[in-house]
């Protein structure tokens, strides 16, 4: 299959051209090589995943694209825009938004307030409007608690819209996560391990809501994963990385197939 | 049965995120106000309204804006009764520049040089966190004690090394000055605290008041998302630090009087963390509760004995004193660690599903 040009997958959704290339990246601690020398694209519209057993540089790589950690070497080209040093704040300006492995809310504070908090590059109404409260701060309040609702409304989160996130389960933490990331309406979102440490029944609930994501607003997405089913069903291409390295890189089935990926996850026979 | 919101239907978002939703709360504060505005100047006398009244407010607007650092922001700091004397000195130092100029606007204004100077104590918050960042708050409470001692322009000079406030008119009414009378003051500072309160209360429930909360639960995420932790500390500790420094100013100039140095010890930035801990992190209602319960009870306890015709010297009276208060903190903190504000909202809740349990 070729992606070079606008493809539709057998699902009927539009695959456009890279939104993100990233190329030769290099990420050092120390004397310690996370990543090496690693490139890959990510293409408009489509679901792709990074897999790899432990300690492979997954997570690293997603610090590396929203600029939490600078590589030494490479680069990453998102939208035209080439940056080899980026802070987080300049990702989430460009429209990059992402999921914790370990939840990281705001545990203080409500659902509401998570998802709210999400849009905070969206709001800009001055200091002295909100002292009082009122006028252009408050109707810029109304307009995305508006935006807040829809997305409460597509997770449905209608029942937890007052708790405190700290008191939520889990799976239900996962999920204001994630909507506290599609607030932001990001062009890109990625997704460190949405479905850790779920039960059957809430992966199934958190695949829904990602194709439901990636269907209806168009958003590309890239997660990491460890559930191999999950990721072979809706997953269009995947990047398999081992010890910093990228070993395979193509559509599901043709990772399964790949040789490297099986003595990764397997160990080679000796 | 009284506190109930059922048949209390919200129709659009402006009704929901109302500060108050519910109507029984709102019926509430009016009460609060107009007990505060009307009951305590005609009824409250001279003793209740001097030694207890004006000062509980003065540090609850003090430890509004220690809460709106360390609650809302989790920036621990020591620092609070510094900046208190900042916006005291300077209220003193604009009060002797400008001596036409209304006294209240001046007091409100000593402020500014508050948060101007809290700023720039703030800064160390980018780097560090924690235990450390509490260190360097220290640090800008011995500096600034020292420059209260060793810049004598900022004491014009006097002898004594004290500030004393001059007796000053706003509109034909004398405000400060010993000739002031305990009304005029404390109508005075009720205004400014609920109008700061007021204030606070928007900041925090809008977008400010959120980048200052996601920077306190997980600063890593909040500067993913698009908050500038620059911006959000920096802002937290200057509204912090003005609310310190208004507070400064009225405890000088509408409650003592006369101030030295000792009055913004680190004693002092001690007593405002606890009312802070105490009273409840995060909660607007707890820095009132903590206001109260460390400044008030020790008045009334001090008067118990009295009361009951017991004739203890007072000495004891305030050994015991100290032994109950100590006690009271360590029993209220292991049976709610929270502090009193959440309590306060448990009781809110029981009482909305009385009579039944949940």
């Amino acid at each position: 299959m070729s992606f070079d040009q606008t493809t539709t997958t057998a699902d009927g959704r539009t695959i456009g051209g890279p939104v993100m290339e990233v190329k030769n990246i290099t990420l050092r601690f120390g004397g310690v090589t996370a990543i090496k020398d690693i490139s890959f694209d990510i293409l408009e519209g489509e679901i792709r995943a990074i897999i790899g057993p432990n300690g492979a540089g997954k997570t690293s790589m997603l610090n590396v694209i929203n600029g939490f950690y600078h590589a030494q070497e490479g680069q990453i080209t998102f939208r035209g825009e080439t940056r080899s040093r980026m802070r987080p704040y300049h990702a989430a300006v460009s429209g990059i938004s992402r999921t914790f492995q370990n939840v990281a809310l705001f545990s203080g504070m409500s659902t509401l307030d998570n998802i709210m908090a999400g849009r905070a590059l969206k709001m800009n109404k001055g200091f002295i409007w909100q002292m009082l409260r009122y006028g252009p701060a408050m109707n810029e309040e109304i307009k995305h608690r508006r935006a807040v609702e829809e997305i409460i409304d597509f997770l449905e989160l209608e029942h937890i819209r007052h708790t405190p996130v700290g008191q939520l389960p889990y799976g239900l933490q996962k999920r204001v996560e994630l909507g506290r990331a599609l607030a932001a309406e990001p062009s890109l979102l990625l997704l460190d391990e949405p479905m850790a440490g779920m039960n059957v029944e809430e992966k199934e609930d958190m695949s829904r809501y990602i194709l439901d994501v990636n269907d209806q607003f168009g958003t590309t997405i890239t997660l990491i994963e460890h559930d191999m089913g999950v990721v072979m069903d809706i997953a269009d291409r995947v990047v398999v990385l081992d010890y910093g390295k990228k070993i395979a890189d193509g559509t599901p089935s043709e990772v399964q197939r790949n040789q490297a990926v099986i003595d990764a996850y397997l160990g080679v026979p000796s | 049965m009284l506190y109930r919101e059922s048949g209390q239907f919200k129709t659009n978002y402006k009704q929901d995120s109302a500060i108050f939703p519910i109507l029984q709360d709102r019926i509430a504060i009016m009460f609060y106000l107009a007990v505060a505005f009307i009951v305590i100047p005609i009824f409250g006398s001279n003793f209740f309204i001097d030694s207890m009244m004006i000062p509980f407010l003065i540090f609850t607007l003090a430890a509004i804006g220690l809460n709106i650092l360390t609650g809302y922001t989790g920036q621990i700091s020591l620092g609070s009764g510094a900046f208190m004397g900042v916006g005291a000195y300077s209220a003193y130092k604009l009060v002797t520049i400008f001596p036409d100029t209304n006294v209240i606007l001046l007091i409100v204004l000593s402020g500014f040089f508050a948060a101007g100077i809290g700023m720039i104590f703030g800064l160390p918050s980018l780097r560090i966190k924690g235990f450390y960042l509490v260190v360097t708050t220290l640090a800008a409470q011995f500096f600034l004690e020292w420059a209260f001692i060793r810049i004598p322009w900022l004491y014009n000079y006097n002898d004594s090394g004290a500030i004393e406030v001059p007796r000053r008119e706003v509109m034909n009414v004398i405000v400060t000055g010993p000739e002031a009378s305990s009304v005029t003051r404390y109508l005075i500072v009720l205004s400014i605290v609920v109008v700061m309160t007021w204030i606070a209360s928007n900041l925090i429930h809008g977008r400010i008041g959120r980048s200052w909360m996601m920077i306190r639960d997980m600063d890593i995420a909040a500067e993913l998302i698009g908050v500038r932790p620059l911006y959000a500390k920096i802002s937290a500790f200057a509204v912090s630090s003005f609310y310190c420094g208004v507070a400064g100013a009225m405890m000088v100039f509408l409650w003592l009087g006369a101030a030295e140095v000792e009055s913004f010890d680190s004693n002092q930035s001690f007593l405002l963390l606890f009312m802070v801990i105490i009273g409840g992190l995060g909660s607007l209602v707890g820095s009132y509760l903590g206001a109260a319960f460390i400044w008030m009870l020790p008045v009334v306890l001090r008067a118990l004995p009295k009361l009951f015709g017991l004739d203890i010297n007072t000495a004891t009276v305030e050994h015991i004193n100290f032994m109950i208060i100590g006690a009271l903190i360590v029993f209220f903190l292991i049976i709610e660690p929270n502090g009193m504000a959440r309590m306060w909202s448990m009781l809110k809740q029981k009482l909305r599903v009385w009579p039944f349990p949940y």
